[in-house]
């Protein structure tokens, strides 16, 4: 445990995945340090989703390397990746329906010491503590993508994978989502980022991996990023 | 809703997937030794396969052709037999005539039933069917004609067409195979109309199918009208065949036989349920004369084709020929 | 003697308790089937014979280990849940991905097999089940003489039906069971063991229609046959109901049985059927039932 890290946080090598019969990822690679913010870019279908799914274990037909501090995930159940110290925001945000705020906010059980209180959390999202008694979907799109990232900080779980999240809102809630993240990662968490508004993802990454077609083509720093603006935005069709 | 079966679209067409020569030189054979069985088994026996053959098919045009599970159908079997042994015994129809009556009713029972039913999908359809046809169940308890325990008993068999003495076994024999083969001819032609089609489609992708612009509830209502009238031509011919209507052919546990002969012949074949219904009543008759009683028996084969062997017997065969050929 | 509508009040409010009663078991079987279905989507077609189960194994209790009603209550639950945990984990387990009525057809096998096994063992023929000494007896109320125990199934089950709803709405237990039923794969992402989560709803299902069960054998008698009929018309209250609703599903097997004891006097004839006609005509009228969101 004390020694430093010789391995990145999250490892994932040579990543296969299928929905049903369909091929959907060709070995991915990817690394994400500790304390780092990667975001993987890429247009619609290009299997940045896809990559999240199946490191949390949602796609099931799988193969290749997934290590999260060193421990492989493939052939965990969904639910023992998560305990492994994944916290999870998916696409669309899932909120429950059947759910009032405040159950969903609690519904992820711990899985590590560290993670936020109620009461800080609250602090950091007021207007989820306002509303803690509705039902989980009467709040706004922005509400709700406060509520989906408030859930899992609960859980202690120190790598965030966060799918598409300023997708849809207004640009107020968007900067406000930033702002949220970068608090995240001055508390030292690691996040995969899944994002098709480049203009927000630049704000907040230290590195981009670009999608196409179920693998990795392009790899570029936060540094890198003005030289290549041009050829980024041709393979991104922004 | 899909239950089962690949392939839907060219299933029928050739019974077992195996070529339409080889298929047809089948179905020829089949037809011989269906002439020549009565020869080598004893006929009455040989009868009760065909009816509940026919049954099985009637059921299999509804769960393999448009993906909707009945657990209702004996209401049409069995209510069709004492329509049938009611007019023939005491209204005194020709058999011909109330063979007729017993489809008749199965068929308008269908269409309110399946009216009904259609308003709801998947596994709600299943326990909907279930429902009514136990309350038709209660119906015919309660019904003074139906005699209730008793049954309707020492139904008269007569002429048929004023010719065919359906007293004599051989008659009796060869009059049940005709309409066990006009109701599978009439299943073929079904499945392979463009109304069979559409059914697939339906089967296949219901929400495509509306979109296409069908009225895809008409389309299911008037499958589960033709099943229904033909699971009551099965029942209205055992009726004359065995001069019985009972309460035990409207039970739920007989409709529950007759998926378990579907499943076990294979769902979405042409031949599946009547091989189906071949072997659970032979398996019931060789097994009466054991201790294990026939519930078990019958669930027990459910257990086991539902988990190790949902495509069937005919569907095992023709996916392993189709595995074959295309390597 | 007082009368109401031309019948005397007595016989009226004695079908009514029946009908209460009825209810009081519709409720505990259709509730415990609303809560497989919604998480297990399984229609559990083995839920009157657990009931049957349930009532048996009080019976066995009683005979072979002189066991009383009390322990019982609890005890014969129990080990009908621990023969639903097998149930789940040795067949259920492995239809999950395929078609809903691969487990319908599974657990109606079952059914089949376990009630056939059991009219060989023990006979079809009832047997009787005395009600605990406490609850025997009569209280006079008045408009009619209630017999102490069925008074008692009717708070025994509204209890029962009230903890379970308290459970699913206002624990922790609950709120995965509710997240679960909605998006189970993303309640399994959070770290919660969706697996055990499973089996667990689907021994307390089955533990609910057993409950029922031994509350039904001091009235009925213990016989393999008795769940056969009944979870048809379970089945049937679900159908009006809609199984979208905990709540529902208790409001409706109270309110159906009450319908079917008001048939038993006005119209005795239509009494074995009125549930069903009741099926037909919301069909007709609200084809999602009556609470229903259609699934």
């Amino acid at each position: 445990m004390t020694e430093p890290h010789p391995l990145p946080h999250l490892q994932v090598r040579g990543l296969n995945g299928w929905y049903g019969e369909s091929h959907v990822l060709h070995g991915v690679d990817i690394d994400v340090h500790e304390g780092e913010t990667v975001t993987l870019l890429g247009r619609n279908g290009a299997g940045k989703t896809s990559t999240l799914r199946a490191i949390t274990g949602l796609l099931k037909k799988r193969e290749g390397v997934i290590k999260l501090k060193g421990r492989d995930l493939i052939g965990l159940p969904t639910y023992q990746a998560a305990r492994a110290g994944i916290a999870y925001v998916p696409e669309e945000r899932g909120i429950f329906a059947g759910l009032s705020v405040a159950e969903n906010l609690t519904l992820p059980p711990k899985v590590a010491e560290g993670g936020m209180s109620v009461a800080e959390i609250y602090r950091l999202f007021p207007n989820l503590e306002e509303r803690r008694n509705s039902q989980g979907t009467k709040l706004s799109g922005g509400e709700q993508q406060m509520l989906a990232m408030a859930r899992v900080l609960r859980n202690g779980a120190r790598l965030l994978l966060l799918d598409e999240p300023t997708e849809g809102l207004a640009p107020v809630i968007v900067q406000r989502i930033g702002e949220v993240l970068r608090t995240l990662k001055a508390s030292g968490m690691t996040i995969l980022l899944v994002e098709q508004n480049f203009r927000f993802a630049r704000k907040v990454a230290d590195r981009f991996y670009v999608m196409e077609h179920g693998r990795v083509v392009d790899h570029l720093t936060a540094a890198e990023v003005p030289d290549r603006l041009a050829s980024l935005q041709t393979q991104l069709g922004v | 809703m899909s239950i089962a079966t690949s392939t839907p679209l060219k299933t029928a067409n050739d019974a077992l997937g195996i070529g339409h020569l080889v298929g047809r030189a089948l179905i020829v054979l089949a037809l011989l030794a269906l002439i020549a069985a009565p020869l080598a088994v004893y006929p009455v026996f040989l009868i009760k396969i065909l009816c509940f053959a026919l049954f099985a098919a009637a059921f299999n045009l509804l769960v393999g052709y448009v993906g909707l599970l009945s657990f209702g159908h004996a209401a049409f079997f069995g209510g069709a037999a004492y329509i049938t042994a009611h007019t023939v015994k005491e209204w005194g129809f020709t058999p011909e005539l109330g063979i007729l009556a017993g489809v008749a009713f199965a068929a308008t029972l269908g269409l309110v039933m399946g009216f009904l039913a259609i308003r709801r999908q998947g596994i709600y359809f299943a326990m909907v069917t279930l429902a009514l046809s136990q309350m038709v169940y209660f119906v015919f308890l309660q019904a003074p004609f139906t005699h209730s325990e008793d049954g309707i008993q020492s139904v008269p068999q007569g002429l048929l067409f004023g010719i065919i003495d359906l007293s004599k076994p051989l008659p009796l024999y060869y009059t049940v195979l005709g309409a066990f083969l006009l109701g599978m001819v009439l299943i073929w032609r079904v499945v392979n109309s463009p109304f069979g089609n559409i059914l697939a489609a339906i089967r296949e992708n219901e929400p495509r199918a509306i979109s296409l612009g069908y009225e895809v509830n008409r389309y299911k209502l008037a499958a589960f009208v033709i099943s229904a009238a033909l699971a009551g031509l099965a029942g209205a011919v055992k009726a004359i065949a065995f001069q019985l209507a009972s309460l035990v052919d409207v039970t739920w546990q007989m409709s529950g036989e007759v998926i378990l002969m579907t499943l076990l012949g294979g769902i979405g074949t042409l031949l599946g349920p009547v091989v189906g219904a071949a072997l659970v009543t032979a398996m019931e008759h060789y097994f009466a004369a054991t201790s294990i009683p026939a519930p078990v028996l019958i669930g027990g084969c459910f257990v086991a084709c539902v988990m190790l062997f949902r495509r069937g017997i005919v569907g095992e065969i023709r996916h392993r020929l189709k595995a074959r050929s295309s390597r | 003697m007082t009368t109401l509508f031309g019948l005397p009040i007595q016989a009226i409010s004695g079908q009514l308790l029946i009908g209460l009663i009825n209810g009081s078991f519709y409720a505990l079987l259709s509730l415990g089937l609303a809560i497989i279905f919604g998480l297990l989507r399984v229609i559990n077609f083995a839920h009157g014979t657990q009931y049957m189960l349930g009532a048996v194994t009080a019976w066995l209790l009683l005979t072979v280990l002189n066991i009383g009603f009390w322990p019982s209550l609890v005890l014969a639950p129990l080990i009908v849940a621990v023969a639903g945990l097998l149930i789940e984990r040795l067949f259920l387990r492995y239809l999950y991905g395929l078609d809903h009525l691969y487990s319908l057809l599974l657990t109606f096998g079952l059914a089949l097999m376990i009630e056939g096994l059991m009219r060989d063992g023990f006979g079809a023929a009832g047997k009787p089940y005395s009600p605990p000494a406490l609850l025997t007896g009569v209280v006079n109320l008045g408009f009619m003489i209630l017999p102490i125990y069925r008074g008692f199934v009717v708070v025994a089950s509204l209890i029962a039906c009230l903890s379970v709803w308290l459970l699913i709405e206002k624990t922790k237990l609950g709120a995965y069971l509710r997240a679960a039923t909605e998006n189970s794969g993303l309640v399994q992402a959070f770290g919660v063991n969706v697996p055990k989560l499973l089996t667990f709803t689907y021994m307390l299902g089955a533990g609910l229609a057993a409950l029922a069960g031994v509350l039904a054998a001091p009235i009925y008698q213990v016989s393999p046959l008795m769940g056969s009929n009944l979870i048809i018309i379970v089945f049937a209250v679900v159908v009006v109901g809609g199984m979208g609703s905990i709540m529902g599903a208790i409001v409706t097997g109270y309110a159906l049985g009450l319908l079917e004891g008001l048939t038993k006097v006005f119209y005795p004839q239509a009494s074995s059927i009125v549930i069903f006609v009741v099926m037909a005509i919301v069909l007709l009228v609200r084809p999602a039932g009556l609470f229903g969101r259609e699934a």
